[in-house]
């Protein structure tokens, strides 16, 4: 079985500090991988480097295109780069300003990823853009209302409508759930439980919640100071930790 | 269907002190199709340790763990992933679910992530439900605001809706009045008949002796503590 993403020895420092070194791992078709560690531990300059939003100082990020089979998304030209963005690859930021134009209607910001793969008929555009905006809890009559003026928590699930509308086959999250309510963190992770099922999307989730990465991740990789400590099965990471670093984390979650 | 070889197991707890504690070795045992072996020993003798590393929650320190043709014991987690959709169930004394899904959706699940109709599988929840006696006013209600007995039958309904090869039983009958409790043994007792290896922790001597084989004193893979 090909991977869907296979990433070898990955590091970027920044001057002599470390972002993230020496990290290894294939994703496959249908996998969650969660990456947990404290904050400044490298998980989003991982994310970033995987994505394509950092320059990695070495190492290959190998994708499984449609087309050709595994590319190196490295030395990809910037157009392809960018229309496997936007198509086969979905990031959803930790602060939805990020990944969201504020100036544009809820509805249009869904659609304009539809429209960048060749959507043009807008009354089916905006029929989508309501379902998914349904799909993440955001009522219909909000569908003409800017990004600006909704709550933080409605922008960050209007951001994940935005990137799942296309059908990715694989998305980057980095704390996707940090500012929702729980009711609302809950239904998402429900909805993304449901798109791996059906459409075998797969995912890579940077998070601090080991709650979520539970209920949500097959696979947890566990960072420190730049370094993979740990690795493995979700529940085996969590149950059953082997290194200092992931036994001090696990043993640390307040038990609600 | 599941064969256990001189299986060791070691906790080393790098935060406290590294201390390391041996838990359990030379632990082998055997499970053929249609057969049900019960865990049996002490508090603290290490059932639940061998179970877990068994569904491979717990990391074995050597042997192997066979089930079917997957070593537990050496896999990749992609392996062990696609084992437990397929292959390997277990139920547990808790029940680990998103919030807000439905009951019926909760036990439908294990059948649609092996492709099955959703129809079909929900029909299949139904029959489940309805036989654990869940009302049915409750199957559109998520089980996480459910009384501890009814989150224990949703939690059976879930492990038995896929017709798993090979099953590992927690303590399925714990905190179930009688009536109940002899569903839940008819279904462990159609589950062998229809061939699957079953090894289960069952604290309540009379359950046990209605479903098992076999016992397996857990101790006796116990390590001699030195004094």
């Amino acid at each position: 079985m090909t991977p869907l993403l296979s990433v070898s020895n990955i590091q970027k420092t920044y001057g002599h500090r470390i972002g993230c070194t020496g990290v290894n791992f294939d994703l496959y078709p249908g996998e969650v991988m969660g990456i947990v560690g404290e904050s400044g531990s490298g998980k989003s300059t991982l994310l970033n480097c995987l994505a394509g939003h950092l320059e990695p100082d070495q190492g290959e990020v190998l994708f499984d295109t449609r087309a050709e089979g595994l590319r190196d998304t490295m030395t990809m030209s910037e157009p392809e780069r960018r229309m496997l963005a936007r198509t086969d690859w979905a990031f959803v930021h930790q602060n939805a300003r990020d990944g969201l134009r504020m100036g544009v209607s809820a509805g249009g910001n869904v659609g304009e990823r539809l429209m960048a793969v060749g959507a043009r008929h807008y009354g089916n555009i905006r029929e989508q853009a309501i379902d998914w905006l349904g799909r993440v809890e955001i009522t219909e009559d909000r569908v003409d209302d800017r990004p600006s003026d909704f709550s933080g928590g409605m922008q960050q699930r209007l951001q994940i409508a935005r990137n799942l509308v296309t059908g990715p086959r694989l998305v980057f999250m980095d704390e996707p759930t940090g500012g929702l309510d729980v009711s609302v963190q809950a239904r998402l992770l429900d909805l993304l439980r449901g798109l791996v099922r059906e459409m075998g999307l797969s995912a890579i989730i940077v998070t601090h919640d080991l709650a979520v990465v539970r209920l949500l991740a097959d696979r947890l990789m566990v960072m420190k100071s730049g370094h993979l400590v740990e690795s493995g099965l979700t529940d085996q990471v969590l149950d059953d930790p082997q290194h200092t670093y992931t036994q001090l984390l696990v043993s640390s979650v307040l038990q609600v | 269907m599941i064969h256990i070889e001189n299986v060791s197991k070691t906790f080393t707890l790098h935060n406290q002190g590294g201390s390391v504690i041996e838990v359990m070795q030379g632990a082998t045992l055997s499970v053929a199709p249609g057969e049900c072996v019960a865990l049996t020993g002490n508090s603290g003798a290490g059932k639940s340790t061998l179970m877990r590393m068994i569904y491979g929650n717990y990391l074995a320190a050597s042997g192997r763990i066979i089930i079917g043709d997957v070593d537990v014991a050496q896999a990749e987690p992609r392996e062990i992933l696609a084992l437990r959709r397929e292959t390997l169930g277990y139920v547990s004394q808790f029940l680990r679910v998103v919030p807000r899904v439905s009951t019926l959706d909760v036990v439908a699940e294990p059948l649609l992530s092996v492709g099955c109709d959703g129809e079909v599988a929900r029909e299949r929840a139904r029959d489940l439900l309805s036989r654990l006696k869940i009302p049915e006013t409750l199957w559109s209600l998520s089980p996480t605001t459910f009384s501890g007995g009814e989150q224990q039958r949703v939690n059976i309904a879930h492990g038995f809706a896929h017709t798993y090869p090979a099953i590992l039983l927690d303590e399925p009958t714990a905190s179930l009045d009688a009536t109940n409790r002899s569903t839940v043994l008819s279904l462990i007792e159609e589950a062998k008949s229809r061939g699957a290896a079953i090894i289960g922790i069952f604290h309540d001597a009379q359950a046990r002796d209605r479903v098992a084989d076999r016992e397996v004193d857990v101790s006796a893979f116990t390590p001699k503590r030195a004094a």
